[in-house]
This record gives C-alpha cells, structure tokens and sequence, in this order.
C-alpha cells in the first residue's frame, strides 16, 4: 500500500529529492538490488529498538517508489546507527551507506524532521566545524551525562589538573581534545567553505550558519587562505 | 538417457531498471596497484610504507604492509578528550620500544563522527579533510598510524572514491594544493590495533605480570572491518580467519585467554547521534546485547576493543544498568591500555584509567598490580601540578 504520511507533499518534490539521492556517485556501489533475505534486518542493532529496517530501505529505493521514500527519508533515517553491520548483505548492498546519502541529502535540503532530529546537534557541530576537532574534555559535564556516573563529576571537577597530568605534550587541553595549530584549523574552515559545507548548515540552523561564518571569514582573510 | 527438458523458463524482467554492478569497484577490492598506477600517472604522490614493516595477513589473503616506527599518529577525537590513556598508551608502548613516532598538531578529526551523526558535510569536504592530514603527515615525513576505528573506516571509503572518481580526485586535489600542500595518498591505511599486532611477540616478550587467570572478551569494532573490510587483519591461527585478529592475537600472545560469546558480531550501539541525544538506544543496546551476553557466556575480568565509540558506549552505559540490578559491571578499555599495564605501564600516569567508569581494581589486583600505590603516587603528581611544583606530567616521569 504506497504511503500517504506526507500527502500533502507534491509527488514532484519527493520524486526531486529522490532524483537527488540516486544522482549521487556513491548510490551505484551502495545499491545492486536486494534479495530480501534480512541478513541486514538480523544484524542491525537500530531494527531492535526502532520500528526501522535496512531492507526496506534498500527495497523501496530498489523499487524507486518515491512515495515511501519521502516516509523514511523524514521518519527513519535517523535511526540508523551508522555502525554498516548491514554492510555483510550477501548481494554486497550497504543500507547504511544509502542512509549516509539521504541524510545528506535532507540536510541540504533543510527538511523539517531533520532540523528537529538535528537540534541538539549544533554545539557538536559548532565545535569540530570551528575547532577541528569534535569532542573536548569540557564537553564532560555531570548534567549533560547524569546516566555515566559519578565518575563524571570527578573529571569534571579535575579536569585542568588531570589533563596536566597527561604526559603527551598536544593533550595539555581542555577545550579541544588535543592542541591544533591555527593554521590547521584555518585550512579546516578553508575546507568548509571551498566544498559548500558551511552553506549546508544555513539550511540546518541559519543562526549558527551566520556564527561560524563570521568566524571563518575573520580567520581566513587574515590567513590569506582561499575561500574559493 | 534422454534429456529431459525441464519447462522453465525463468522469471522475466518486470522492470526497465538496472542494477549495475562493475567486479573492478566493488567495494572490498585490493585498492594497492590502482594508487600506484596513479601515483605513476601524476595523480598523486604515494606516501610508501616505511621500513621496517610487518607483512600481515588480511581477510582476502594479501600481505599488507605495517610500519612498526616512523609513525605520525592520526589521534581520535574520543580517545583524546574523554579516554586519554588509550592515546597515551599507545605512545608509551612506542617508547617502550624504542621506536621513533611523531605526534603531531598539524592534524584535524577526520569529521566522520560529524558526518555519520549529523550528515552536515560532503563527499568532497570528508575527501579533502582526509588528504589534508595526509599531506600534513606526508611532510613531516612521518607515516599516518590511525587512532581511531572510524577515521579508520572511513578514510578507505575516502580512499576508494578517490581512486574511482576522477572527478572528485580533480576537485579535491584543486582543493589542497590551494591550501599550498601535495596531494598524497599514502600506500596502505593502517590502523593502530594492526601496529599492536605487529609487534604482539616484542610486548609479550616484555610482560611483568602472570595474565593465564586473566579472561577477556574482545568487542572488534564495526568500523574497523565492516566498512571496506578487505584489508582488516585476519590471521588463520585465531578463530580460523573467520573473524578479525586485531586485539585477539595480541590479548592471546600477551598470556590472557581470550572466551568466546555469541553477540560478537554486534555493534556496541554507539549510534553517533545516539550516544549523544537518544543515550537509552545506546544503553540499552551496550548492556543487554553485549555487556550481559558476556557476563552470562564467558564472565570475563574485562572487554577489550580497539576504537574510541566502543569503548565509551560500553564502559558508559553500564552505571545506569548497575543501577538496576542488571547483570553487568566488567571494566572496558583498548587493547593498547591493557598490553601497556601488562609490560609495567603505571595505571594512572600512563593508562589513565581514572577516566573511566566501570571499577577496574579488582581486574588490577587479580592481574597483581597494587592499585592503592600507584593512586597515590598519581594523586602526589596531582597535589604537585596544583602547587605548582610541576606544570606537567612529563614522559620522563613515566618511563
């Protein structure tokens, strides 16, 4: 029965974004049909947590049935756990790999049930877009992770001397998971802005689209570096 | 006898679509005589595996090439910021050694993380990310050893597009030589758990402690031989090749058993996003379909894995199911923490297992270390960075 979840969507638009997925280079080696088999389904941690499934995924795009694939282009996709145990498909699908497209594709398309999915992403975001590096020690506070324990607090609350306890000279930090060079980091926004990363976000969050770019504009014209 | 002829005539095609399938880009293909053929080409220059290296086994069969020294170590995000002593172990284990390493600043995530959780890149920033620390490595002279199991995977996904497309090849190599750098793709991607193996009879040669009372359980991480898994090592002697020997041999030829259990193909229900903003997935994924199968199956004195997410999703997740009464409570770390406690390492200076979560004292007292002792000399290096009588912990201080 083909959904009708999002009727209200004109069959165009989904058949666009569609259109988008399948003209991505990797789509040919991510997609060679399926056998419906369920090797997929079997090894998938999100399908025993999630009304979710590899293999209807890689079906529906397999039928090319738009309809359904706006469904979970909206509603599943965000369930993937990106962990590619799908990846051991005997007819050499990767699911996953599909999955990676279409997200990137809903993000560039700043679809509302990504923004949604996404909005306790930005600081995340944020930080490895203008750091170059994703996760920072300061980043283990105990209200942001009251289920890991007490042992949180403590490196909370010790975190500078800790981190000084380290005999590695480039983890001497606690902003950055360990010591990058500035330049680094400006050939990181050089990067962003070169391929349309940065552009991306302004569809995800406009607000942090408009941060980083500030930032990235004031680092770069005083690095000399391209943006173009 | 007659032939039979057998009235089938097979299903016909109900659809104009076709599925293209070229047995030259498949995805597990042996990508080493492309990237020379385009190092020949003037695509790019090879960065070649330097000597000496180690001639391991991989899954299809071919020998692939680990440098022992010479290293530049591509760090992890995880592994530095929330489990430091996984990074420092494996340079305290090059020390030990006496190889030559470099750990560098010139160095960026490789942003998988980012991308896998939230998709907010492309196949080109991923791409010129990844060749961006390569030609940083390439100009040191040293050679990328690669931390973490995502950056892992993911760089030969990087790698395989890079040989296929010209197109990307063009767009992200007009990409770094604008930043000033070259263009390099180094010979073979190499991941630290490969450099453990590498030198497993060095270490053991080494150990200080009686490890046969010892059992572990060995979580192999998804990325590191689910994604392009042709070149993962797989070594006839553990488990007959059918599953990676990465951790394994080196836990094995360090003296510990090593016991089976049934969930082992399992992800540890890391999720990238999930671990962050759906951490009941994650936990609940961690502890009934891997930490309590373990219990239950092999009881084992710890979890051994060789990537940053496992071992924060599995050591993480188990205080909230303790808190229940589930059947958990089994400290996680890499195997380069547990082969450096092994061959001496201080717990706290070198392995910094203060960062974790799970109690490890009782796996160090059966492993005969005296965990008390070495907490307070470590909380006497603390007391003197406070007071300002030492500004770091230095490597002379450790070896």
């Amino acid at each position: 029965m083909p959904s009708d979840r999002y009727a209200e969507v004109a069959l165009e638009e989904k058949q666009r974004l569609f259109d988008e997925v399948k003209a991505d280079p990797r789509y040919k080696t991510y997609l060679y049909g399926c056998y419906e088999c369920g090797i997929c389904v079997a090894a998938c941690p999100s399908a025993r947590f999630y009304d979710f499934s590899p293999r209807k995924i890689a079906q529906t795009l397999a039928r090319e049935d738009v309809e359904l694939f706006y469904e979970q282009l909206n509603d599943d996709v965000w369930n993937c756990s990106q962990c590619f145990s799908c990846n051991r498909c005997p007819r050499q699908n990767s699911p996953g790999g599909l999955i990676t497209i279409m997200r990137e594709v809903a993000v560039k398309n700043g679809l509302r049930t990504t923004k949604e999915a996404l909005a306790g992403y930005t600081r995340i975001i944020y930080k490895i877009m203008t750091t170059g590096t994703q996760v920072s020690p300061d980043m283990l506070q105990e209200d942001a992770f009251p289920d890991w324990g007490p042992q949180v607090k403590a490196v909370s609350q010790n975190l500078d001397v800790w981190r000084r306890a380290l005999p590695p000279e480039t983890l001497h930090t606690t902003g950055l998971s360990w010591q990058v060079e500035e330049r680094t980091m400006h050939e990181l926004y050089a990067i962003w802005k070169m391929t349309g990363t940065l552009d991306m976000i302004g569809e995800l969050d406009e607000g942090l689209h408009d941060i980083m770019e500030e930032i990235m504009d004031d680092a770069l014209e005083e690095s000399g570096l391209p943006t173009e | 006898m007659e032939p039979i002829d057998i009235p089938v005539a097979g299903t016909k095609v109900q659809t104009s679509r076709v599925f293209e399938r070229d047995p030259e880009t498949v995805r597990d293909e042996d990508l080493r005589e492309a990237i020379w053929e385009l190092g020949r080409e003037g695509e790019w220059i090879v960065q070649p595996v330097p000597e000496p290296y180690y001639l391991a086994p991989t899954k299809f069969g071919r020998q692939k090439k680990i440098p022992l020294e010479h290293t530049w170590h591509h760090k992890s995000c995880g592994q530095c910021g929330h489990i430091p002593g996984y990074s420092t172990s494996i340079f305290w284990l090059n020390r030990l050694l006496g190889f030559d390493y470099f750990d560098p600043r010139d160095q960026t995530s490789c942003t998988a993380w980012n991308y896998y959780a939230s998709a907010t890149s492309n196949q080109a920033a991923q791409a010129a990310v990844a060749m961006r620390n390569f030609s940083a490595a390439y100009e040191t002279g040293y050679y990328p050893l690669i931390h973490c199991g995502t950056s892992f995977g993911h760089y030969k996904e990087v790698r395989h597009e890079l040989v296929h497309d010209a197109k990307l090849r063009r767009q992200v190599r007009a990409i770094i030589e604008k930043l000033g750098r070259p263009f390099v793709m180094p010979e073979e991607i190499v991941h630290y758990s490969e450099w453990m193996y590498a030198v497993r009879k060095q270490l053991s040669e080494r150990v200080q402690f009686d490890l046969s009372k010892i059992t572990a359980t060995v979580h192999p991480a998804c990325h590191y031989y689910k994604l392009q898994s042709g070149d993962a090592i797989y070594d006839p002697e553990i488990y007959g090749g059918q599953r990676t020997a990465a951790v394994t041999a080196v836990v094995q030829e360090l003296g510990a058993q090593v016991a089976d259990y049934s969930t082992w193909y399992d992800c540890c229900g890391f999720g990238f996003r999930h671990i962050l903003v759906q951490r009941d997935f994650t936990r609940s994924f961690a502890t009934l379909r891997k930490i309590e199968v373990m219990k239950q199956e092999a009881n084992p004195d710890v979890v051994l894995t060789h990537d940053t997410g496992c071992v924060t999703s599995l050591d993480k997740s188990q205080f909230a199911a303790q808190a229940h009464g589930r059947n958990v409570g089994v400290p996680v770390m890499s195997e380069s923490q547990f082969a450096a406690l092994a061959v001496g390492a201080h717990p706290f200076r070198v392995c910094q297992l203060h960062w974790h979560a799970v109690d490890y004292r009782p796996l160090l007292h059966k492993m005969g270390i005296d965990v008390e002792r070495a907490w307070a000399e470590f909380e006497a290096d603390v007391e003197k960075i406070k007071h300002g009588e030492m500004e770091y912990l230095t490597w002379e201080h450790v070896l």
